[in-house]
């Protein structure tokens, strides 16, 4: 006979009633969620499933994942690709060889830049390079398809590393241990993963791609429309932006699904519903103010966890085997404010010790955080019972032109 | 002649070096001062903005950065790159998606945001003059 039994039923009610609302409280706490809206869209021709997993190493914490068929251009010569990484932080596809341990074996055509040499690219990330040689294919994701467009074969075996990428100092990541992923699909607000920097000649070009003759590669100028692009803008109506739907997150857990949503307000399943609209700067920030500073600040479910501030300012100590993330002694919960414009938005967030979090056995780690001095990175935790929504600049959509974040 | 990557003076090198840069530079040159050090900005043709903070014995204690993309880390961190280098490669236990957060006894480098837009900087906290705090280098 258990306690509860014992009870009468009015009392039974309330003590469900108080089980509901700490469930409530948890759900606010843990998974961050905000009063607008977190539906997940059912299949559909512009819905692909996503899962936030292990990933294809079996030790990947807090990376969404889904498949993506790539094609040789106008050809049925094609080849899905599982496990990759969903990124609204970057532009563009970028697909591990299987020289670099990946799953891509389809040999799509090189692109070419002047006098005919193949271009490389070396794409940088915040904290890592990745090389290798830029392709033309076919992307097909859920019932959506990008003709012909620029991605990048990440090859450790294509040309020697330039001195121009060996020089942004970040390790390069071409192997399967390494990037955790069979590639990365860039779905973020940009179209093109460089942008007018890299069409210039001379001291203005920051470096990303190379006409390489043999294993020599020397910078070039490289057009708007030859950069790796991404491949939602290139979609027949869906081209506006991206919506990343998962379900709210209390506690750590070994997997959870959700919906990648091509479109925003072109369909019936992907209309802005009452989520806050926050446009973006030129550099692609809003603004997020804690403690009355404020931060250049963006949404990225690229980034495993929550990145702000440093340990003297929110007085969470790093952890003792890692600078990368905070490690407290127990559950914390902060508030900041996302702004931009006339929209103004309050979020909560808890933060707990990392490596409990990584021992845990679990890879849906809802209170993972860590510093990251100048900028707000709203990483993927901030994603649990949100949708986010992530219009492309200069396209246009029933709530305004992008490009901007909403959720 | 020049290369196609301008020069900047390196972390721990002293202010002379950035006098002689500064007529190398193709883009533009700012400089300020208060009553800790002098703070040198540089606009560089690839949009990024790069700040360098020289104490008052004419050592660059700190550098900071901002721009559509990483700028050059091996001329900017001069004689520290190796021991930046040796530290971000160090093999993590697990693949991860993380700002670059080094910090050693004498150095720290860190580096965030997002492609096409870089946000980052290094100082040593040794040279760090009295009154200035890591906080307000940005």
């Amino acid at each position: 006979m258990t306690f509860d039994s014992m009870t009468s039923a009015p009392s039974r009610f309330a003590a469900i009633a108080a089980l509901l609302f700490a469930a409530l409280l948890l759900a606010r706490c843990g998974g961050g969620s905000s009063s607008h809206q977190n539906t997940i869209a059912a299949p559909a021709s512009n819905v692909q499933p996503i899962s936030v997993n292990s990933g294809p190493n079996g030790n990947y914490g807090n990376g969404i994942f889904t498949s993506v068929t790539v094609c040789v251009p106008a050809s049925s010569n094609c080849q899905t690709i599982s496990d990759v990484l969903v990124d609204i932080g970057s532009y563009g596809l970028r697909l591990l060889s299987s020289a670099g341990g990946g799953a891509l074996t389809l040999t799509l055509p090189q692109q070419t830049g002047s006098g005919g040499n193949p271009v490389g690219e070396c794409a940088p990330f915040v904290a890592a390079v990745m090389w290798g040689s830029v392709a033309t294919a076919d992307i097909q994701i859920a019932g959506e398809q990008a003709s012909s467009i620029p991605v990048q074969i990440i090859d450790p075996t294509f040309a020697a590393l330039p001195a121009t990428c060996q020089n942004f100092g970040v390790p390069e990541q071409d192997t399967l241990q390494t990037v955790g992923a069979n590639g990365i699909l860039g779905v973020g607000p940009f179209l093109q993963d460089c942008g007018p920097a890299c069409t210039a000649t001379g001291s203005g070009n920051p470096g990303l791609y190379y006409s390489c003759a043999g294993t020599s590669c020397q910078v070039a100028a490289q057009a708007l429309a030859q950069q790796v692009q991404n491949p939602v803008g290139s979609f027949g109506t869906d081209s506006n932006g991206v919506i990343v739907e998962l379900p709210a997150v209390s506690a750590p857990m070994v997997s959870i699904s959700g919906s990648l949503v091509f479109g925003i307000g072109t369909e019936s399943n992907n209309s802005l519903a009452g989520a806050s609209v926050f446009p973006l700067d030129g550099s692609g920030n809003f603004t997020t103010s804690y403690n009355g500073q404020s931060y250049p600040a963006f949404v990225d479910s690229g980034s495993n966890g929550l990145f702000f501030l440093d340990s003297a300012l929110t007085s969470l100590p790093l952890c003792p085997d890692t600078s990368s993330f905070y490690c407290p002694n127990s559950t914390v919960n902060l508030s900041a404010t996302d702004s931009s414009g006339a929209t103004s938005e309050q979020i909560s967030f808890t933060v707990n010790n990392a490596d409990t979090l990584f021992s845990s056995g679990d890879f849906v780690l809802p209170s993972l955080a860590g510093p990251n001095p100048g900028t707000f990175d709203w990483g993927l935790p901030f994603f649990f019972g949100r949708n986010v929504f992530a219009a492309i600049d200069a396209r246009s959509t029933p709530e305004g032109t992008g490009p901007y974040s909403a959720f | 002649m020049l290369c196609s990557v301008f020069a900047f003076a390196a972390l721990g090198g002293d202010a002379s070096s950035v006098q002689a840069d500064a007529a190398h530079l193709q883009g533009s040159l700012q400089i300020t001062t208060n009553a800790s050090y002098a703070l040198h900005e540089i606009q560089a043709p690839t949009g990024t903005r790069v700040r360098e903070y020289v104490s008052a014995s004419g050592k660059v204690f700190a550098i900071t950065w901002q721009g559509p993309s990483i700028p050059d880390l091996k001329q900017l961190l001069g004689s520290y790159f190796p021991q930046f280098q040796q530290a971000v490669q160090a093999p993590k236990t697990r693949p991860s998606r993380t700002p670059v957060s080094v910090r050693q006894s004498n150095l720290v480098v860190q580096q965030g945001g997002h492609m096409r837009a870089f946000y980052g900087r290094a100082y040593l906290l040794d040279q760090l003059p009295s009154g200035v705090t890591e906080e307000s280098i940005q």
